[in-house]
């Protein structure tokens, strides 16, 4: 036994030995905690030697990032004057040129409702949500226009902002819908509980490509004949519902993860049930399934891409449309790749923001 | 009513008639009678499965029960969900595993009910949260989170919360089974200051010490019946039934 170096009650916090702190110690721990790791992390920087000076050459020191034609690139790298030659098809679509500063405030305005949904601490913060209540009324006006602005059908819609369209439309309206198809699954109402489980059922149990032909096709037969009705707007509703099946799931596994005390404590203080529900459960719930939310997001976002099959443009449709150009030929690697990182910027936003508001609404309840 | 004999005054808070409960085939209750008084204090021991937590949690209707009549203060507990909120309202409860809110500070936890269900304006509902807070000698933690406290102090704060909305009858179910030993004798502490007080108090526990000093009468249940009622002392030094001699010899023979 060794000696006691202190009285009872006077051990001094000491600092942890040094190989447990610092730079040597995280590569040890990360990188070379075994000898099969070792190999690994020197066997991985070797692809990367191989591959990323290569990579960086195409892309930055023998591309061509301004011309005019085809013949403008140079042979070696990527083309990507002709991404900058269709930027605007890329972003807007066929929309007017005319008329898109439409767009363009559209989209500082969804930037602006974004803000006041997304972080908590914008000043004025209950005004700026009574806007971004307001805002899906006021983009969808001016985006297709009427009521004193010009009308722009919707089949002009594409690129980015039909993208953008899509999933704003279908994130703002598949979570308040998931919610309540999640509630209603729990019902004691044996209608509203049956009614939800076989929409839930039957919507997950069909693919979305499906259902975006039976949006386009097949609805004008169960609408009274003359009716005319928005494409993108049946698109909107099918994706909307589409996601909001899937969004109950999730939510109601956050809803089932809760103890029942929670519920049991709400009821033995008098709150009744939507205050239950409002101020106990769903904060609890909601929280939980944040990861599964955003998932469901990000996979309705990349989703969008899907309505190609009915002739609407999103970026990757305007991107095959492009590659086919023959006064541009041979450039689909470069079209896919600006693709590619328009859709991981945005879904990779998204997924940091998950974490954000994870960190955020921590409260130190582990159990 | 006389003054003169208030710890026997003979209104009425809580009465239970020929209530049975069952979970399916499963009979929970049999033919509950029981009776309690206006300040008056009742523990209620026996071994588990019991029906006694079932029962307690009947008479704020967090468990349904299929036949007789429980009325609390007055108002009959039906299907009717404006009296089963009437009486919600009027009884506090405190839960074996605290049920705090965790995503809400204590003080929000303490004024939440005061203010959706009392409407009592943010100020007024702080101050009485505080005032309870102290009461149970936590203030000093008002602005953290359940999660950030020990299991005695959750189960104080629970106690304030039921506090808050200002019951004529608290109901406590087994509220220091969770606990260390060293955190059941701070929240025996606030019950008993709180039985001193003459509030009607229904306690499902297994403290014996709590049931001598306190309790007006002790009620023991073994499968669903109520065995024995008696007055703390008679039930300990002189029990009636065999049951009861055999559960007190298990649970004060160590």
């Amino acid at each position: 036994m060794t000696e006691r170096t202190y009285a009872p009650g006077t051990h001094p916090d000491l600092p942890p030995p040094s190989d447990t702190i610092g730079l040597i110690h995280w590569l040890k721990a990360n990188l070379f905690s075994s000898p099969v790791n070792s190999v690994v992390t020197l066997v991985a920087i070797y692809l990367l030697y191989l591959a990323l000076p290569s990579a960086f050459n195409w892309l930055f020191i023998d591309a061509t990032y301004v011309g005019e034609t085809r013949k403008d690139c140079a042979q070696e790298g990527a083309c990507m004057a002709f991404i900058g030659e269709r930027f605007n098809l890329f972003v807007y679509g066929f929309y007017p040129a005319e008329l898109r500063w439409r767009v363009n405030l559209a989209a500082i305005l969804l930037a602006v409702a974004g803000a006041a949904v997304l972080w908590d601490k914008i000043p004025a913060r209950k005004h700026m949500l009574k806007f971004a209540l307001a805002y899906p009324f006021i983009g969808a006006w001016l985006l297709s226009g009427g009521f004193g602005l010009e009308s722009v059908g919707t089949h002009l819609f594409g690129g980015l902002m039909l993208t953008l369209t899509i999933g704003v439309t279908g994130i703002a309206f598949s979570l308040p819908l998931g919610i309540l198809l999640a509630l209603g699954r729990q019902s004691q109402l044996p209608i509203i509980k049956y009614f939800c489980i076989a929409f839930i059922e039957f919507i997950r149990g069909v693919p979305l490509i499906t259902l975006l032909f039976v949006a386009s096709t097949m609805l004008s037969y169960f609408l009274p004949p003359g009716t005319t009705f928005d494409l993108l707007l049946r698109v909107l509703i099918m994706v909307t519902l589409f996601a909001s099946a899937y969004m109950a799931e999730v939510v109601r596994g956050g809803l089932q993860a809760l103890p029942k005390g929670q519920l049991e404590a709400a009821d033995s203080l008098g709150l009744n049930y939507s205050q239950a529900m409002r101020l106990i459960i769903l904060p609890q719930a909601l929280k939980i399934s944040i990861p599964g939310i955003v998932n469901t997001f990000i996979g309705l976002y990349k989703d969008s891409t899907l309505v190609i099959v009915i002739g609407l443009l999103d970026p990757l449709g305007i991107g095959r449309a492009s590659v086919a150009d023959s006064a541009w030929l041979g450039l689909s690697t470069e079209v896919y790749l600006f693709v590619a990182v328009f859709f991981f910027i945005s879904c990779f936003g998204m997924a940091r923001y998950s974490l954000y508001l994870e960190n955020k609404l921590n409260t130190g309840h582990k159990r | 009513m006389s003054e003169a004999q208030s710890n026997s005054t003979t209104e009425k808070c809580i009465e239970i008639r020929n209530m049975n409960k069952w979970y399916g085939d499963f009979h929970v209750l049999k033919n509950i009678n029981l009776e309690v008084h206006k300040g008056e204090k009742i523990v209620i021991c026996g071994p588990s499965g019991s029906g006694k937590s079932t029962m307690i949690r009947c008479i704020n209707r967090l468990e349904e029960h299929q036949q007789g009549d429980i009325i609390v203060d007055g108002t009959e507990l039906t299907n009717d969900l404006k009296n089963i909120d009437a009486v919600r309202r009027e009884v506090g409860m405190v839960f074996q595993h605290f049920n705090l809110f965790p995503h809400l500070t204590v003080l929000e936890n303490c004024t939440l009910a005061p203010i959706w269900v009392r409407n009592t304006p943010k100020a007024e509902a702080e101050a009485t949260a505080m005032e309870f807070l102290e009461r149970v000698k936590i203030p000093e933690q008002a602005n953290k989170y359940p999660g950030q406290l020990s299991g005695g102090q959750q189960q104080r704060v629970a106690i304030a919360r039921s506090l808050c909305m200002r019951p004529n009858i608290m109901l406590f179910d087994e509220p220091t089974s969770a606990l260390d030993p060293e955190m059941i004798k701070e929240v025996l502490d606030t019950m008993v200051s709180l039985a001193e007080e003459g509030i009607t108090m229904l306690c499902v526990t297994h403290e014996m010490g709590f049931a001598k000093k306190v309790a007006d009468r002790v009620i023991f249940m073994d499968e669903g019946e109520i065995i024995e009622t008696n007055n703390p002392h008679d039930f300990f030094d002189n029990p009636q039934h065999d049951r009861t001699k055999l559960f007190l010899s298990q649970i004060l023979g160590h």
